[in-house]
């Protein structure tokens, strides 16, 4: 993973809230078996329109997402996540992220910065008022700049740090291998298994 | 607080705890230090054709073996045909995803049940079929509605592709804790009411982000009245009210369910296992972060008018105005919702048509919701120009579903009765609804598109499809007595 600390361009903002997973990027477009190539997919429905705002000359090339709350809600995709980086955003920001959106996010490199209501609404009138401007999100001191505003943003602690440092969790995980297997010598017979395979008792009763 | 609950404290002196606190500290391989993650340990993994290929990639590129093939176990649900499963699947790309996993599980040595195989189906279909979810285990998946296998008292979420991988190279996921919720259901619910009722007026209640950060746990006597399928039914949809998980303390029911089952415990293991579920329920004098309660007897069979889970009414209800919503990204949001859905403020919601019926998703297409289908709908005919589809779980539901004959019961009400899989819940398949079609569908999610490009989905109760599909018109079972009373 890429090692973010400062993200600066354009940025979009996007007036809707719940945005869901389903609207980032439709079920058709899941089928792949890649982690790439994802960038046209992204709000596939809504590109459709030629006057929603990805569609617009002077939010081109954006790095930058600013949506409203409750932004990846639903369905667990991590394809949202890869078709938003594919597209070129590297930061988005809400009021409200969906857990497991957020965690993906962290996880590729996809800087999700919560800042608060009222914020969000200040940022996009600044973004509105003069498209093209140019967004600052430091992650070092955890604010969005614009002009001459400048508010904070939440991230917890961890994922800042591994974000800045660029770590994989697996790696990171593994330092624990002796502790892992600890566990694995303590658990209980009874607890499931899926192998070896065992035949339901009452499977001739079907 | 939990005045109702009689469960002692489970070990003297120590601090009161809730359901999810106990099984996540009976999981911790490593605690957290200096706001470093928990690490915890995963008892069951389930994969599905979808969310895999990129996490076997990334354990080929970096030389890794899955460490716990016996805890893992894959499905192919959501991609697959439920319609001449025995030919080769038709869309490349979904055939292509189905071989790769096939390909895949052969090389990681990972349990695999493929279309056609009797234990196939919907991945949370299939792990409480086999037993394999059982009471105070944690179980994972590549898929939002991994909260279902916490109606057994299991602490089960959705994972994104990276943490599939993560779980696949070591078993355990880094996380921080979760906050809790009790959701208490009290009271008695009204024939004709149904456990999507409670889970869809919980949600209309705590809205799509009001269970963000937590882990719910669905308490109180309509709970306890539940059966097993009901149960999953609640816990399944709790990741559209924004939580992690959603958690039923086990009890008798729980253990009536799961013993005999292929995977269940067995001998003296089942007698060991039974000890230490006993031990799971909120102790009394436990702590939620927050609480909401809901009255069962007050409730009404419920439907979704909008584009989130957390717009519905009560069927007898009309669909709301916008102008009335104070909260103003909840109004845009209303507003949108219904142009995309092409209704009018004040439309009384039993006056709209719809063109098809879905009876299937992880939600409601265990055995019970076919039976609770089949009561509305034996003798009847669906009505004229509806299509109706009946999809289940998994196929063992299917082979038991025709052995009770409820496959004649469909077919002779002009449904279409179809092989196992996720089918138009999602529509990676080619179940969906066309352009501009309404839907009745027993799945979990309405959101725009999600059945087909276009398509408008009313979430609602097997009894409120079957229904439906009779009249044409949204409908609960109450609606066809008082025809009959006529």
């Amino acid at each position: 993973m890429q090692k973010i600390s400062t993200v600066t361009g354009t940025a979009v903002p996007l007036r809707r809230s719940n945005v869901d997973t389903d609207q980032i990027i439709p079920a058709v477009f899941l089928k792949r078996v890649t982690k790439t190539g994802f960038d046209d997919a992204l709000f596939y429905a809504w590109r459709q329109d030629p006057d929603f705002i990805l569609n617009q000359e002077q939010y081109r090339g954006a790095r930058i997402l600013i949506a409203g709350p409750d932004f990846g809600t639903g369905s667990s995709r991590e394809h949202a996540v890869w078709a938003l980086r594919d597209y070129g955003f590297d930061v988005v920001i809400s009021s409200r992220f969906g857990d497991i959106f957020r965690g993906n996010s962290g996880k590729q490199g996809l800087l999700a910065a919560q800042v608060a209501y009222e914020d969000v609404e200040r940022l996009w009138e600044q973004v509105e008022a003069e498209p093209g401007i140019p967004v600052t999100v430091d992650l070092v001191e955890r604010t969005v700049s614009v002009g001459t505003l400048t508010v904070p943003f939440d991230i917890d602690d961890y994922t800042r740090w591994r974000l800045l440092e660029g770590l994989d969790d697996i790696g990171l995980t593994l330092r624990d291998e002796e502790s892992i297997a600890e566990f694995e010598s303590h658990r209980e017979a009874w607890r499931p298994k899926t192998l070896p395979i065992r035949e339901p008792a009452e499977s001739g009763s079907l | 607080m939990n005045a109702a609950s009689t469960i002692p404290a489970h070990t003297d002196g120590a601090r009161p705890r809730t359901l999810a606190e106990k099984v996540w500290d009976d999981h911790l391989v490593k605690k957290g230090e200096d706001g470093t993650p928990d690490l915890i340990y995963i008892d069951l993994h389930l994969v599905h054709e979808v969310t895999s290929p990129q996490a076997f990639d990334g354990l080929r590129l970096a030389g890794r073996p899955v460490r716990r093939p016996d805890l893992t176990i894959a499905t192919e649900d959501h991609n697959t045909p439920t319609l001449a499963i025995d030919r080769p699947i038709a869309d490349p790309t979904s055939r292509t995803q189905i071989e790769t996993l096939r390909r895949n599980a052969k090389e990681f040595g990972i349990r695999l049940h493929s279309l056609g195989d009797v234990e196939q189906g919907i991945v949370h279909v299939v792990g409480p079929q086999l037993g394999l979810t059982q009471p105070g285990i944690t179980v994972v998946c590549g898929d939002s509605h991994t909260s279902t296998h916490g109606a057994f008292g299991a602490m089960a979420f959705g994972i994104g592709t990276s943490e599939v991988e993560h779980v696949m190279a070591t078993q355990t996921l880094p996380l921080k804790p979760f906050k809790t919720m009790a959701v208490n259901v009290e009271g008695t619910l009204r024939p004709g009411v149904t456990a999507k009722d409670i889970i869809l007026a919980v949600i209309a209640k705590i809205g799509t982000g009001g269970g963000q950060g937590y882990v719910l746990e669905y308490r109180g006597s309509a709970i306890r009245a539940l059966s097993m399928d009901g149960r999953m039914t609640i816990c399944n949809m709790s990741i559209e009210a924004g939580a992690r998980a959603g958690m039923v303390a086990p009890d008798a029911t729980t253990y009536a369910y799961l013993k005999g089952r292929a995977h269940a415990p067995a001998g003296a293991d089942w007698d060991d296992a039974v000890a230490y579920w006993e031990t799971l329920a909120t102790d009394e004098g436990a702590e939620f972060d927050a609480e909401v309660f809901i009255d069962a007897d007050a409730l009404e069979p419920f439907v979704t008018w909008g584009t989130n889970p957390g717009q519905g009414v009560s069927l007898s209800e009309s669909v709301p105005d916008p102008a009335s919503i104070d909260d103003q990204h909840e109004r845009a949001a209303a507003e949108r919702a219904l142009e995309y859905m092409d209704l009018a403020p004040g439309t009384p919601l039993k006056d709209v048509h719809v063109d098809a019926v879905f009876m299937g998703s992880c939600t409601n297409s265990r055995i019970e919701d076919l039976r609770a289908f089949a009561s509305i709908v034996k003798g009847k005919r669906k009505a004229d120009g509806v299509r109706v589809m009946v999809v289940p779980g998994s196929a063992r539901v299917r082979l038991e579903a025709e052995a009770e004959g409820l496959d004649k019961v469909f077919e002779e009400f002009g449904a279409e009765w179809r092989f196992a899989g996720c089918s138009m819940c999602l529509g990676m398949n080619p179940d969906q609804l066309a352009p501009g079609e309404r839907c009745a569908s027993t799945s979990n999610r309405n959101f725009e598109g999600r059945q087909g490009k276009g398509g408008r989905t009313h979430l609602v109760s097997p009894l409120v499809a079957a229904a439906t599909a009779i009249r044409g018109t949204l409908s609960s079972p109450w609606d066809l007595e008082q025809e009959g009373a006529r």
